[in-house]
């Protein structure tokens, strides 16, 4: 996926531009919002909870190579295979081995995010195997040859007029004149062609939420079921997750089950949580002849020790993007990489780096309402102003930026030459200001005036006003 | 003599914006600290809380106004400020600047201490319940993000409104949303900061309110600045005027 993270601007212009984007969010703005406070509401220990997830998190990547080896065994000794890849081409290779040995042509995919950072659609479709996505929203944007604009809802950007049109277009073979104006009949119809492909599918490909070291497990949450058939029908199951998605125990990973829908989409539970530990074993009904895990890491072991480890307890939720004033005026797409909102914000530039992913950061007004509802506790906005800290120390701001903050941070530094400036500089301001007392246009406001006018200055400021009043008071006094 | 000396010594903050900007939300808060039983004053050392600086990364020229600032209100039984955002700037970000550094974290930690957003200071530790100002009207109160998340503020400006016979807060929709001002994000971002206080501003006018109130001048000067862009006649103004009964000001932005 191309990176266009340094265009963020623009991006941001054309998606306030795109109508249909537009409208497409507002449903982001109404449906996440109230779902999740009504689950959070009706579960008096939800705060409670969310604690206790964070310290699972904490306790699990303090200890993250003890876990993670702990893990492999138990995966081996349940007849899967580990493999660790360093890097995302690493991984791509790996997927690539493992479709090659077992002549694979076709490959379903359950949801994962991971998939989309390595870019392994383009990949395998490169290499003349054919991936199918089998989530509804990954689905509709694959038809679009589109990537995900939110991390649990992948297609919340097109609009069902869109997914109606797509269909139309892909699905010749239907009648043309069936009924698709309702979300069910589009369901109904992307069910049907999908039914097929599973079992054409040789391997299928999932993410996981969680991947249990006590046992070896890997666990994925849906709402759809088409992650229990990708990894149930084909011959080979391959789970492809990045480190910090392992916890110790069932028992933590259940813990943090319970706060995880919640803070989703707003659901007690999703509609399917499924565990799946190694291959089909003798006397099983059903299951893959082969389990493989490839365990991802790509940039995230060196956040490991730094101030943005906590970052690694994100579970993905979305609930932040949900909650973001940013996100819900310009959508995901123009983040510009596979990972939007605050969430992206802070793991952006540690897997892509700063120099490329420094708007991301600066991007956010610290309202803080994502760490207000994130279900892990991560400061969010605290690690965004890292990242600030470290584009400034490297110097990776623009030239005008720098130089208007050095200049205000001088006088700033020194009250008596702030208030020297002050006391000149306010009351010619405020002269100017006029009858209206604000401005539709002032130099070097334009960032400001273009969208808004500025409430002009009174004609002294309340230090040199303040200041009078004692002299007066004193004066009384003697 | 009266008993002045007795009472607690206030150390007015008044930010940076009150003080270039609306110097009548500085006396509206002098009023109000006194009517609380408080003596204030203005230590003439004070700039601004740092937060330009701070949140553009810049931690070294952040750490040198906070010394400044530390110094000049350490005589201070409370230090208060009408801003959320600059309260919680002094209050909860201070300490972290100087942690691990012997000779000022101690220092830092006792400054934030005694730290307060203005209503937060009048209602929580002062125990105000009421306020003498006449009528407001109609009025609608947005709640500044830093104020609400970082300090908890959130009925207390209510319930002094409340207080006030005659006014009627009319609760806007999303009130808790934030405005899209961010200190600098505005000018950095100014098509995605529009987005968001268009939206703030159709709240706004869907309450019905008169008046748009809040606690802090950044999010009302950009609030205000885009009413009047669109010709709202909703007026802005600062939640301490309207408690200290100091409107005859013009509202922020003029009138009409
Ligand atoms: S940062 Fe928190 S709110 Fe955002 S996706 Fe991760 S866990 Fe969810």
């Amino acid at each position: 996926m191309q990176i266009t993270s340094p265009a963020f601007k623009q991006n941001a212009r054309h998606a306030l531009d795109d109508a249909q984007l537009q409208k497409a969010l507002g449903n982001v703005r109404g449906g996440f919002i109230d779902k999740r406070q009504k689950a959070v509401d009706a579960l008096p220990e939800f705060d409670a909870l969310r604690d206790s997830a964070r310290d699972i998190k904490n306790h699990t990547l303090e200890n993250l190579d003890l876990y993670l080896e702990a893990y492999e065994k138990q995966v081996t000794a349940a007849g899967g295979h580990v493999h660790w890849a360093e890097t995302a081409a690493d991984a791509r290779r790996i997927v690539l081995d493992i479709c090659r040995m077992t002549n694979a042509r076709t490959v379903t995919k359950g949801k994962s995010m991971i998939t989309e950072e390595i870019e392994l659609n383009d990949f395998l479709e490169a290499a003349g195997i054919q991936p199918i996505e089998t989530d509804l929203g990954e689905y509709i944007i694959q038809l679009r040859g589109e990537h995900p604009s939110h991390i649990i809802a992948p297609a919340v950007h097109v609009n069902k007029e869109q997914v109606e049109a797509d269909f139309r277009r892909v699905h010749n073979h239907l009648a043309p004149d069936r009924d698709l104006t309702e979300p069910e009949t589009l369901l109904d119809e992307a069910r049907r062609i999908l039914r097929a492909k599973y079992f054409e599918a040789d391997v299928g490909i999932t993410g996981a939420n969680f991947l249990v070291a006590e046992t070896g497990s890997s666990i994925i949450v849906t709402n759809e079921g088409n992650g229990d058939l990708t990894q149930l029908l084909p011959r080979v199951h391959v789970v492809l997750a990045s480190i910090e998605k392992i916890v110790p125990t069932l028992n933590d990973a259940s813990q943090i089950l319970r706060v995880l829908a919640r803070s989703a989409t707003g659901q007690d539970m999703s509609v399917y949580t499924t565990l799946s530990t190694g291959p089909k074993r003798n006397g099983d009904p059903d299951g893959p002849e082969q389990y493989h895990v490839i365990l991802l890491d790509n940039g995230r072991s060196s956040m490991l020790g730094t101030e943005f480890q906590e970052m690694l307890r994100c579970i993905r939720c979305g609930a932040c993007m949900n909650h973001c004033p940013v996100y819900h005026a310009i959508g995901g797409h123009a983040y510009g990489w596979v990972y939007p909102g605050p969430m992206g914000a802070v793991l952006t530039p540690a897997l892509i780096g700063i120099d490329k992913g420094g708007h991301l950061p600066n991007a956010s007004t610290f309202c803080g309402r994502c760490e207000a509802v994130c279900p892990m506790k991560i400061p969010l906005p605290k690690m965004m102003r890292h990242w600030r800290e470290k584009e400034f120390e490297r110097g990776l701001n623009p030239a005008t930026q720098r130089y208007g903050l050095g200049i205000w941070a001088w006088f700033a530094r020194r009250p008596w030459a702030y208030n020297l400036a002050t006391s000149l500089g306010i009351p010619v301001l405020g002269m100017l200001g006029g009858r209206n007392r604000r401005f539709s246009w002032l130099p070097l406001a334009g960032g400001w005036t273009r969208h808004r006018d500025l409430p002009a200055p009174d004609s002294r400021t309340f230090r040199q006003q303040w200041r009078e009043r004692d002299a007066i008071k004193q004066g009384a006094l003697s | 003599m009266n008993a002045t000396s007795d009472r607690p010594k206030v150390g007015l903050f008044v930010t940076c914006l009150v003080d270039l900007f609306r110097p009548v939300v500085g006396f509206a808060a002098v009023k109000l600290i006194e009517d609380a039983g408080c003596q204030v004053d203005v230590p003439m050392a004070q700039t601004c809380c740092g937060q330009p600086a701070y949140n553009s990364g810049d931690r070294a020229d952040t750490r040198a106004i906070a010394e400044n600032t530390i110094r000049a209100f350490e005589g201070f039984d409370y230090v208060v400020a009408p801003s959320g955002s600059c309260a919680g700037m002094l209050k909860k970000h201070y300490p972290a600047l100087f942690k691990g550094d012997p000779a000022w974290e101690a220092r830092a930690k006792a400054f934030s201490a005694k730290v307060h957003e203005l209503v937060s200071f009048l209602v929580d530790v002062r125990g105000m319940d009421r306020v003498t100002a006449a009528n407001a009207g109609a009025v609608t109160y947005h709640d500044s993000c830093s104020g609400l998340r970082e300090l908890g503020i959130k009925g207390q400006p209510r319930a002094l409104l409340s207080s006030m016979a005659g006014t009627e807060i009319r609760e806007m929709r999303d009130p808790d949303v934030c405005c899209g001002f961010g200190g600098t994000f505005c000018v950095k971002y100014p098509d995605i900061s529009n987005a968001t206080v268009e939206q703030k501003t159709g709240c706004i006018e869907a309450s019905g309110a008169k008046t748009l109130l809040a606690g802090d001048l950044g999010c009302l000067m950009n609030m205000a600045g885009k009413l009047k862009r669109q010709g709202s006649r909703v007026e802005a103004r600062h939640v301490a005027e309207v408690l200290a009964g100091m409107t005859d000001t013009a509202p922020i932005g003029g009138k009409g």
